[in-house]
């Protein structure tokens, strides 16, 4: 009942292409659009800002690049750490060594960056595939932290190889407080959402789409793997370039490229796994999940500890929370391999009878 | 030339040790087409365990060996149960996705039962070079090196026997080579798999025995699963030969890099060149160096 699109009837071809063709849909997305400019700043606490807001939807460009990669193009990959830090030690550059670059501009040069040097990695990708692909994006992985380590002028000689990230001035307003930063976070990350949304299903996404359910039909159809797949890695270090910089300006404040490591990657991966592959929508339940369980897990057993006295030992509270952040893990793999987005989904078809059986 | 030789041998070696982690790498995704990622995590629990057993408990060596052993055989039976059935028929990134999570609950498992202390392993081993090899060429080869590459040597010898001669090696063989067809003849699958990983946990079991006994028994030891990936792609993902060609040449050639390379580039090159090397080889043979040929069609 509530997502029926009985009635809803498209009479011109700009209404049959929108991006959202339901208007239970649109209802929806501006709502959240709207809580998320307007009403959260007023409700939430600094904490939850710097705390889990920022990190969140920073984490979800990123998984969002990712997916582009992995749930669009079906190429794997394990390096999206280093695609990140390519993209914080180049936007620190351009602010640098370019006087009075404005801020935006960096922060999309480095993206370009992040873009070519993605392209350079995915190269292979022409030639192999699958789990060997993976295991080859984890050279960027390596290679890259190494390189940003050892080359003293990507972090202007700091002896201790530490960044400290410039005060964010865009337009002669420094974004200063957790509410603002959140707000600059917040458009870049909605702007770069609609784009990929965009992206998804136009020509470049069904091209990604072919190649990723199988690229020798692709080719024979006529679609460019090279371009397709170089495309495709580029477009998606973009968005983790732009997401590293973020990651670098908004969040963290002082970075070392160790702070870019695997574990990194691997985080990335689960939003992109559990939040849904080939889904918009999922790579911010991803996002959402994985930045919120550690959480609410730590929450959790410090309050059960002190409430049944237990007197757990601290080690061994983030112990359990590991060990419970991977039963988790699989827990949901095994409920819903398909992600937090099939949920969704099958959510949708039931809302369209509710509250009626047929 | 004499040193040349020495860092050669010196990295050999190690990359046997490299090998052994690969070894269970491969087993695991011969029989089942899982990449287990948490193989090097089940390293440092295997290693633990011992440890932990022999130390905390003050339990004789080989009984605690034994118990180690049965530890990781249950293990691996346990992950078959409640990871891997379930799984059955989703695709290879949810599987792979679903070891990283096991990784992260053997970590926090093995901390958490064992504590996060380094903690020695004695095998009673020295790692000091052989006196009479010293004598004669002037070069220093470690003996706990030669008695891995020997254990390396036995261990493979001893699987590829099993996966050969035996009623269950051939079995194993029939479901790498085609999961339906084998369900067709009769060979069951889930116990197949549940020995897989019973094996897997006993190889891991060796590997965490020799690197524990080199770095000590600590956290970092999960790491030398990273060291096992290159390997992998260089020999090919379902090939046991593959895994120990493919462990002599990362081992070796990082040693080389890092000696005669490294000063030119700052050092520490040892983390990627494994990786940039399996990737220049890759681009030549995308199925690594013993993986079976690929053949696409549509």
């Amino acid at each position: 009942m509530l997502y029926r699109e009985a009635g809803q009837f498209k009479t011109s071809y700009a209404t049959d292409t929108a991006i959202f063709p339901i208007l239970q849909d649109r209802i929806v997305i501006a709502l959240v659009v709207i809580g998320a400019f307007v009403v959260v700043p007023f409700v939430a606490t600094p904490y939850v800002f710097t705390g889990i807001l920022i990190p969140f939807l920073i984490l979800s460009l990123a998984a969002l690049g990712l997916n582009i990669l992995t749930g669009y193009a079906g190429q794997l990959s394990l390096g999206t750490a280093a695609f990140m830090a390519v993209g914080a030690f180049a936007s620190y550059n351009f602010i640098l060594r370019v006087p009075g670059i404005p801020m935006l501009v960096a922060f999309a040069l480095s993206g370009v960056v992040a873009a070519l040097v993605g392209m350079a990695f995915g190269l292979p990708s022409l030639r192999i595939r699958g789990f060997y692909l993976a295991v080859a994006t984890l050279a960027a992985q390596f290679f890259i932290v190494w390189f940003l380590t050892k080359v003293g002028w990507v972090t202007n000689h700091s002896t201790s190889g530490v960044i400290t990230a410039q005060q964010v001035v865009i337009l002669g307003h420094a974004f200063t407080t957790p509410v603002d930063k959140y707000l600059l976070v917040l458009s870049i990350v909605a702007i770069m959402a609609l784009a990929a949304k965009n992206m998804a299903r136009g020509n470049a996404g069904r091209s990604w789409m072919a190649v990723r359910d199988m690229d020798v039909a692709a080719e024979v159809i006529g679609i460019r793997l090279m371009r397709a797949k170089l495309l495709a890695f580029g477009v998606s270090s973009f968005y983790c370039g732009v997401a590293g910089a973020l990651f670098a300006y908004a969040y963290l404040g002082t970075v070392e490229p160790e702070a870019f490591n695997l574990d990194l990657s691997f985080r990335v991966l689960f939003m992109v796994i559990i939040g849904g592959v080939g889904s918009i929508l999922g790579s911010f339940m991803g996002a959402a999940f994985v930045t919120l369980l550690p959480v609410l897990l730590s929450v959790t057993v410090r309050f059960l500890d002190r409430n049944l006295g237990l007197h757990i030992a601290e080690s061994t509270i983030s112990n359990l929370e590991l060990m419970t952040f991977g039963a988790l893990i699989i827990f949901f793999l095994i409920v819903e391999p398909h992600g937090l987005a099939r949920l969704w989904q099958i959510a949708k078809e039931k809302l369209r009878l509710w509250p009626f059986p047929h | 030339m004499s040193f040349f030789i020495e860092v050669l041998i010196g990295g050999l070696l190690a990359g046997v040790m490299y090998s052994l982690v690969a070894l269970g790498f491969v087993l695991i995704y011969k029989a089942s087409g899982v990449f287990n990622f948490a193989q090097g995590a089940m390293v440092f629990f295997a290693a633990a365990t011992f440890v932990g057993l022999q130390q905390d408990y003050g339990i004789n060596f080989w009984i605690a060996l034994v118990l180690a052993l049965g530890v990781m055989i249950l293990f691996g039976l346990a992950t078959e149960r409640a990871v891997l059935r379930p799984l059955v028929n989703q695709p290879q990134i949810a599987l792979f996705m679903a070891t990283i999570g096991l990784t992260f609950f053997i970590e926090g498992l093995s901390q958490m039962v064992w504590g996060a202390n380094v903690r020695a392993l004695d095998l009673g081993l020295q790692d000091e070079p052989l006196q009479w090899i010293t004598d004669k060429t002037g070069m220093s080869v470690s003996k706990f090196d030669l008695v891995a590459a020997g254990v390396a040597a036995a261990l493979v010898t001893a699987l590829a026997l099993f996966f050969s001669r035996t009623r269950i090696g051939r079995a194993l063989r029939a479901v790498a080579d085609d999961h339906q067809a084998a369900l067709a003849v009769g060979i069951p699958l889930q116990h197949i798999w549940a020995i897989v990983w019973a094996v897997a946990g006993a190889v891991a079991l060796v590997a965490g025995l020799l690197w524990g006994a080199r770095n000590g028994v600590q956290y970092a030891l999960t790491f030398v699963a990273l060291k096992a990936l290159p390997v992998l792609i260089l020999g090919g993902f379902d090939s046991i030969p593959g895994a120990i060609v493919g462990g002599l040449m990362v081992g070796a050639s990082e040693k080389l890099a890092e000696v005669y390379l490294g000063p030119y580039v700052g050092g520490g090159i040892e983390g990627w060149f494994p990786y940039v090397l399996a990737l220049a080889f890759l681009l030549v043979r995308p199925e690594g160096l013993f993986g079976e040929k690929i053949i696409r069609r549509i």
